[in-house]
């Protein structure tokens, strides 16, 4: 034992009473990563999150494609949020580029995000559902999603990955008739989702579960660098779209969610009141959409950016600010694309708060952070 | 059709029907045959009605099938029968199975779902089969450093438990399996059994994740007995026995909830937890510790333990009938069978239908009152078990420190408010002797 250890290895010493549980990566309550809880008896002395198994390079691979070849791979990490994922991207490229976009496009950029942050918060809420045992709010927000993704199908063609943004615009025209579908449709969803509120928000055994649960300061929300739902359910108003506002946001009435409870019920709380907001700016986009015009700027083909140049954009995704910094070169190619997503930041607040806790606690308060796994490891 | 078995034919197939056929014949009447005579020369054959039962006698029965009648008869008031058949086993069985099919299709109902869909054809019916013979033909993996004996005979041993249980319970007057004089204190008994079997599986696993679930389940069994035996008190109060089927004769008139509903609402809550459902399903909390003390459990074996599952909610719920919803007692509502059929026939235009031998049977094992008796108690249990399967669609679980905090101080003080209520009733003179009963 006197032999010295390579460094970066420490002996742990082991404690009788303590018993450390790989929870995942094939666990039902883990996603695609591993969480490894040390517990005493029922309570969580340490938890120590291990993503990582489902990085994929997208940053690497964007450094070997032009700026249109890199659309369908950068959506990959969120395929439910796939227009909030290329948002930033397609700001970038544009800044970059000197395109200028027109004005229906903005608008129509607008409705395809917050159509796609409803489908990404349904399918969210059904994992919450499932992570609580409730199987009735697994099934409902997958069925309801549904009405969503019809809609974005019309507009794209694509059930899950559009890859409807490019630089310049959309790629298609909205289809004929769509603004009546498109708020038909909205209404029911919106009405269908204050339904939720009955048997899941305002259900004594989920409030009992999760109040007072995982509670993160201000303070701590602030000095760890969280984002989106995390940051506004601990009492901090920043939301992207009111703050720093790209495209037609600020022509647009936004008032986004805040909670001061810092707890697992706000966090679960603040994506449900974000997609009745989001209602709100889709039938607000709609109304105020220029009736007519072209949606996309022709692009030369293998688009060049002029010289040594750098831009950093970022929106409000589903999960929080994600931003996309691109390094050009004056190549057809980006030189360096650094995606800055909201789950790898709501995910550093996990082992504080799960510290303490008690075993039972761990599946809500590590899915109200709102973290989805790929999109962490890009 | 096609593509089903490209190549089938007609012919090849009463082939080899009638291959199957003869090859039967064959070793029948080679080695069974044989094989059945050398067995009647030893055994002495039973005899029912004044008449010698032989093999011989069977051909008699295709020319006068009334002749079989006092067999059945004879085999329907054996012991045998009772524990497989009708008040045991294979009751029980069939109920718990429909039990699967109503809460797979009631839960799918309730979430927009279609739910079991095309095995079976009809909605799904066979899906359970199904499901069945998948978990049979799949291989069963033991973890290498099991306790192998007690993994293995765990499952059996909650089957076993949950059948003692189905056995206490009489479903008919008369039709019970074992008529204990001491029948609440044997459920008692048997429920004791369930969490020790629980820690045994649990712990020979020697896994982390089924011996969590296995020392939840232990606290949660261990802590709702308390209530459970408490909140039956006042029944054991009211009626002054302790056999189950005196306690479902006692009410006749009036079930036991009308003048105890704290017990019964007590008795429910225990039993949902008891029974490991939603919300109280903390020792097979998937999202936590995976599948908990079932985690390490393959193939049959989980089968076996599902199978004792659904045995043990039929029990609790059969159990939740006799005690507090008046068992078999209720309106007559089978009509009396037309006994002009076994006595002197019903005219049938020209034919008289008339089956000799029918009249004992009828007036002394299929009764109208059993039938009645059976069809109530039969009615009242999918009524419970539907209140059971209900809270799955709409509640999410519940936590530990929750559980035992409902358990240890809410439900025991209800229970000895029920066990006050029941005093008071028995002392006022309006239940107990001399009362209403």
């Amino acid at each position: 034992m006197t032999a010295e250890l390579p460094p970066g290895l420490a002996i742990q010493k082991v404690d009788e009473r303590i018993m450390t549980l790989n929870v995942g990566p094939q666990h039902p309550g883990s996603g695609h990563m591993r969480i490894i809880v040390q517990i005493d008896g029922d309570y969580i002395v340490a938890c120590d999150p291990d993503p990582g198994y489902v990085h994929r390079g997208e940053e690497k691979m964007a450094e070997y494609r032009n700026y249109i070849t890199n659309i369908p791979h950068l959506e990959r990490p969120v395929i439910h949020d796939s227009c909030n994922a290329l948002y930033p991207y397609v700001l970038g490229v544009e800044e970059l580029l000197g395109i200028e976009v027109p004005e229906r496009a903005k608008y129509v950029r607008v409705i395809c995000s917050e159509l796609n942050r409803c489908i990404y918060i349904m399918y969210w809420l059904a994992i919450y559902g499932i992570f609580l045992g409730h199987s009735t709010m697994f099934m409902w927000p997958a069925g309801d999603r549904e009405l969503l993704i019809d809609l974005m199908e019309k507009i794209s063609g694509a059930r899950v990955t559009h890859a409807h943004f490019v630089p310049g615009g959309v790629r298609n025209d909205l289809p004929p008739n769509f603004e009546e579908v498109c708020l038909r449709q909205v209404n029911y969803f919106e009405k269908r989702i204050r339904e939720y509120a009955a048997v899941f928000y305002d259900n004594p055994i989920l409030i009992s579960r999760t109040q007072d649960t995982g509670v993160l300061s201000r303070e701590d929300a602030i000095r760890l660098g969280t984002t989106g739902s995390v940051l506004r359910a601990s009492g901090v108003s920043y939301d992207l779209r009111q703050k720093e506002p790209y495209d037609v946001y600020e022509e647009l009435d936004v008032h986004s969610p805040v909670m001061k409870e810092g707890d697992s019920y706000a966090r679960s709380k603040i994506p449900w009141l974000d997609m009745l907001e989001s209602c709100n700016i889709i039938k607000q986009a709609l109304q105020k959409m220029p009736k007519s015009g072209s949606v996309r700027v022709k692009l030369k083909p293998n688009p060049k950016g002029k010289g040594l140049d750098s831009v950093y954009k970022r929106v409000e995704s589903g999960r929080g600010s994600l931003g996309c910094h691109i390094v050009s070169d004056g190549k057809v190619e980006p030189y360096r694309l650094k995606l800055s997503v909201g789950s790898f930041r709501n995910l550093i607040a996990l082992p504080y708060l799960l510290k303490g806790e008690k075993l039972g606690n761990m599946p809500s308060v590590y899915w109200s952070l709102n973290y989805w796994p790929v999109e962490a490891d890009r | 059709m096609s593509v089903i078995a490209p190549n089938f034919k007609l012919s090849g197939f009463i082939k080899s029907i009638i291959d199957d056929a003869v090859w039967f014949l064959l070793i029948f009447s080679l080695i069974g045959f044989p094989v059945v005579m050398m067995v009647l020369f030893v055994i002495p054959m039973p005899v029912i009605d004044g008449e010698l039962l032989t093999p011989f006698l069977a051909f008699t029965y295709l020319a006068d099938p009334t002749r079989t009648l006092p067999i059945v008869q004879a085999f329907m008031t054996t012991d045998m029968f009772k524990i497989m058949a009708f008040p045991g086993f294979g009751f029980a069985a069939l109920l718990a199975a429909g039990t699967i099919f109503v809460e797979r299709k009631m839960l799918a109902k309730l979430q927009l779902r279609v739910g079991p869909f095309y095995c079976g054809k009809v909605e799904g019916i066979l899906q359970l089969a199904g499901d069945g013979l998948k978990l049979i033909s799949k291989e069963i993996i033991i973890p290498a450093k099991a306790d192998k004996p007690i993994f293995w005979a765990a499952p059996v041993l909650f089957v076993a438990s949950a059948a003692a249980f189905v056995a206490l319970i009489p479903v008919a007057p008369g039709w019970v399996v074992a008529d204990v004089d001491m029948g609440l204190l044997a459920v008692f008994a048997v429920i004791g059994f369930f969490p020790i079997v629980t820690i045994l599986s649990a712990w020979s696993a020697n896994s982390k994740f089924p011996f969590i679930g296995g020392i939840r389940a232990l606290f949660q069994m261990v802590s709702f007995e308390i209530p459970l035996i408490l909140s039956l008190l006042g029944v054991v109060m009211v009626t002054g026995t302790l056999n189950l089927s005196e306690i479902a004769a006692s009410q006749s008139s009036f079930p036991w909830i009308v003048f105890l509903p704290v017990g019964a609402i007590v008795f429910f809550i225990t039993m949902l937890a008891e029974l490991e459902r939603i919300p109280f399903d903390l020792p097979e909390a998937e999202s936590e510790i995976v599948a908990g003390w079932l985690t390490e459990l393959s193939g049959m074996m989980y089968g076996l333990v599902q199978l004792g599952t659904y045995l043990k909610l039929y029990a609790f719920a059969a159990l939740f009938v006799v005690l507090f919803l008046g068992g078999w007692n209720g309106p007559m509502i089978v009509p009396p069978f037309p006994m002009e059929l076994a006595t002197e026939g019903i005219e049938l235009g020209p034919v008289t239908a008339k089956i000799g031998g029918l009249e004992p049977l009828l007036t002394e094992v299929i009764t109208q009152e059993m039938l009645n008796g059976t069809l109530m108690f039969v009615l009242k249990t999918v009524g419970v078990i539907f209140f059971i399967l209900l809270p799955r669609g709409v509640f999410p679980r519940i936590r530990v420190d929750m559980l035992l905090n409902l358990g240890w101080t809410k439900l025991i003080g209800l229970a000895f408010v029920n066990i006050f209520i029941a005093l008071a009733l028995v002392y006022a003179g309006v239940l107990g002797p001399g009362g209403l009963q």
